[in-house]
């Protein structure tokens, strides 16, 4: 099998450890390299993945359209264990150090070495002059290592082990400033809350296996198909959720969403590569990849759909007040992974996969302007403190237009097509789905023309001190921005909708490995779609983002008073979602201030009654009982030989009155007893004379 | 002719002086003349009765008697002389050194 595969297709393993020697290279020696050679190592690794993926994805087009699969098994990774069935049937449990490349994964390996190489570049402008430079590339292609292998694995357990690699790189890189508590900190919650999610998605592969009895991506369709389950089994709607539960952790959906806003801590590199383009879109992928199990459980479905729209709105309605301009971006990306949940929900997994590429695109383009932005002002990142910086960073400021543009919809850019596609596929599933999304892409032009005006136009409010440092960042990070704003614009393309004369190419390429739910799948059968229908909801969204755009332009340009008048008036409202709903606290009482009291009862369980009644009252006893020992060994072993010696001494009194040593006395008593003797002798003769 | 009587008197008596010297002197010298009065009432004792049943054998016992007596005089006051060397006293009740 393997031999008849082209060479890319039959060495796709290979992906993943371009950037996994490079990481071990730096992680041990990296602290003896020079900057230069850290660059050409580490961005050179990703860009031979990103080549191979390149040649791998080609090779993969050139393959029938219903065989597009490549598997390479390197070896077997846990030998078949023999165990029951939960209808009681033997299986043999099989994991392999297995890799699978199809169409999913071949769109997500392009833009996981795509954009990462690209961010690898802009990181070695962004970082020059940093600490840990080797440490943070290290890091960095270790998380490129487990994503590769995340989106490669043709097993849950192998997929489950790059999940976890991604997020300890994750907390690796989140907590980079380690010195700051604020960071370290960041670290632990991101890593800490993922874990709730990961458990989840851990019960749902066991579930899967011992429901179906295989955890190989490619037997779940055809064992599913064989064992005709029906639609709505619980059982499988149970491994649904719980699939979709591990993904709210790693996707920062509610209610797990509380880590990303703080994992802004790491350096902006990060938050573009990890926390916006690639590892927090690995919930969505997952969802897509498992696909055929969620079209069999529509209440799960259900759940995801309205999840995703709820924490759509929701983030959305936090981005609005947030002064920081990554905690935007965070809440940002929080929103539009809702998006792309909300489109797995209604069942249109490839428009979900579509808008994570060009969200990769648009959002990872979006942080590293950011991070030029900060980078510009010496590290300010409130955006009270900027404005006007349009003409002093051009093309920082015109990547990051056309990235907004991208991320608010405005036809043609990327964002246009995939969200479109996104609220299209809402409108026909349930209204009220698609009002959610449709007020959501309101507020998303809005908060971010609010980003864009606080930035780059009005007055400036930057400090003195700053102003005169504020330069254009190094060519190193420009080349990525201008790239991604091409991808930004052009990205969706691939996906031009039909209805406007496109071929729709990127859904059609996607459709073979992804499940349609049968309702769906019933209604495309009858052609339903209106035409007209999906052009009125195209111009409706184009409407209210133009108004979302217009809103912002005169509360942060014309008017500039009226944002903090509003603010006043709403009161407590616009104090409950300045303070984020208060999410945090209620966490910190509910969880996390009840886990710290667990700890505390816990600690002093063990000083009281394992270190006090144990430890010390068996310390206790054994004095006791020493004790109790002692008096016994003093008084009565000790005592009775005392007693003997003493009596013994008693009884020699008489006998030393006796032996004075005077040889006269001695004498005395002969002559006594001689007197006796006779006496007794004469006494006795005596009697016998008688 | 005496009767036996009388000499046994005079050897009872002989005896007892010699016994109360021996335990009531403190003077070693004195213990060993009376130790020899004990042995003088024993010899006029046995020439006593060698007289009254007309036999020698008591006069041949009060011979040995005298030459025993004679050596044990030399060896007693040899002990009496080396003792007073190592201790500057012949006082019996300063001799206590049997019980150790």
């Amino acid at each position: 099998m393997t031999s008849q595969l082209p060479f890319f297709l039959a060495h796709i393993w290979l992906l993943p450890m371009f950037p996994l020697v490079t990481a071990a290279a730096m992680l041990f020696f990296g602290r003896k390299l020079k900057n230069d050679a850290i660059n050409v190592l580490c961005a050179g690794s990703v860009f031979i993945s990103f080549i191979f993926s390149a040649g791998s994805f080609l090779q993969l087009l050139s393959l029938p359209q219903d065989n597009r699969i490549a598997i390479n098994v390197l070896f077997e990774w846990l030998p078949a264990v023999p165990f029951h069935m939960l209808d009681g049937r033997l299986a043999n449990f099989v994991a392999d150090w297995g890799f699978q490349l199809d169409p999913l994964s071949g769109v997500m390996i392009l833009v996981v070495t795509g954009v990462g190489f690209l961010i690898h570049v802009y990181a070695t402008g962004y970082m020059a002059h940093e600490g840990g430079y080797y440490r943070f590339f290290g890091y960095l292609n270790l998380f490129m290592f487990a994503m590769l292998m995340l989106v490669l694995a043709n097993n849950f357990l192998l997929l489950f082990v790059g999940w976890e690699g991604v997020g300890t790189c994750s907390y690796l890189l989140i907590g980079f400033y380690f010195h700051k508590k604020s960071a370290s900190d960041a670290g632990k919650k991101a890593f800490i809350v993922n874990r709730i999610g990961d458990a989840a998605f851990l019960l749902g592969i066991f579930m899967t296996s011992a429901l179906l009895g295989t955890i190989r991506f490619a037997d779940i369709g055809p064992v599913l198909a064989k064992e005709n389950f029906e639609v709505g089994d619980p059982r499988i709607v149970a491994i649904a959720l719980l699939f979709f539960v591990g993904a709210t952790g790693k996707s920062a959906q509610i209610p797990l969403y509380v880590w990303l806003p703080d994992a802004m801590e790491g350096p902006t590199p990060v938050s573009a590569l990890i926390h916006a383009a690639t590892m927090v879109t690995a919930g969505v992928y997952m969802v897509t990849r498992t696909s055929a199990i969620y079209v069999l459980a529509p209440s799960a479905l259900a759940v995801v759909a309205i999840v995703g729209a709820i924490t759509a709105l929701f983030a959305a309605s936090m981005g609005v007040v947030q002064t920081d301009i990554k905690k935007v971006l965070a809440y940002s990306t929080v929103s539009q992974l809702g998006y792309m949940f909300l489109a797995c929900g209604v069942g249109a997994f490839t428009a979900g996969i579509f808008h994570l590429m060009t969200h990769a695109f648009f959002k990872g383009l979006l942080f590293l302007a950011a991070g030029s932005v900060i980078h510009a002002l010496s590290g300010e990142q409130d955006m009270r403190k900027m404005g006007a910086l349009s003409k002093k960073i051009p093309i920082t400021y015109w990547t990051m237009l056309i990235a907004t543009l991208a991320i608010a919809g405005i036809f043609p850019f990327a964002g246009f097509l995939s969200k479109d596609l996104i609220l299209g596929k809402a409108y026909e599933k349930d209204a009220l789905l698609w009002a959610i999304g449709y007020f959501t892409a309101g507020m998303t032009a809005f908060y971010m023309f609010r980003l864009i005006f606080m930035t780059f136009h009005g007055e400036s409010r930057v400090d003195h001190e700053v102003e005169h440092h504020i330069h254009e960042s190094p060519r190193s990070m420009l080349i990525p921005l201008v790239i991604l704003a091409a991808l930004s614009i052009a990205g969706g393309w691939v996906a031009w909708p039909e209805i406007l004369g496109g071929n729709s190419v990127f859904i059609r390429f996607l459709e073979p490995v992804v499940a349609v739910p049968h309702e769906l799948r019933a209604e495309a059968a009858k052609g339903v779609s209106s035409r007209m229908g999906e052009i009125g909801l195209m111009l409706l969204s184009e409407g209210l983002v133009v108004c979302g755009i217009l809103a912002a332009w005169y509360l942060y340009i014309k008017r500039t008073n009226l944002p903090q008048m509003i603010a006043n008036r709403l009161g407590w409202f616009y104090r409950l979602v300045y303070n984020k709903y208060y999410v945090d606290e209620l966490y910190d009482s509910l969880f996390v201030n009840r886990a710290k009291d667990l700890g505390l009862a816990l600690g002093a369980f063990d000083r009281t009654v394992i270190d006090g009644a144990g430890v010390n009252g068996a310390g206790w006893l054994t004095r006791f009982i020493s004790k109790v020992s002692m008096w016994w060994d003093t008084w009565i072993v000790d005592g009775s030989v005392r007693f003997g010696a003493r009596v013994v001494w008693l009884l020699s009194i008489p006998v030393r009155m006796i032996q004075d040593g005077l040889v006269q006395s001695y004498m005395l008593l002969v002559v006594i007893g001689l007197i006796g003797f006779l006496a007794y002798y004469f006494h006795i003769a005596h009697q016998a004379m008688h | 002719m005496i009767p036996t009587e009388a000499y046994l008197i005079l050897s009872l008596a002989l005896f007892t002086i010699g016994v109360v010297g021996v335990l009531t002197r403190r003077n070693v010298i004195v213990v060993l003349m009376s130790i020899e009065l004990i042995l003088k009432a024993v010899n006029i004792n046995l020439v006593a009765f060698s007289r009254h049943f007309g036999s020698v054998d008591g006069q041949v016992f009060a011979i040995f008697i005298i030459t025993d007596a004679a050596a044990e005089a030399a060896v007693g006051l040899g002990i009496i002389l080396a003792f007073f060397r190592n201790r500057e006293t012949v006082l019996a009740d300063e001799m206590d050194m049997l019980k150790w």
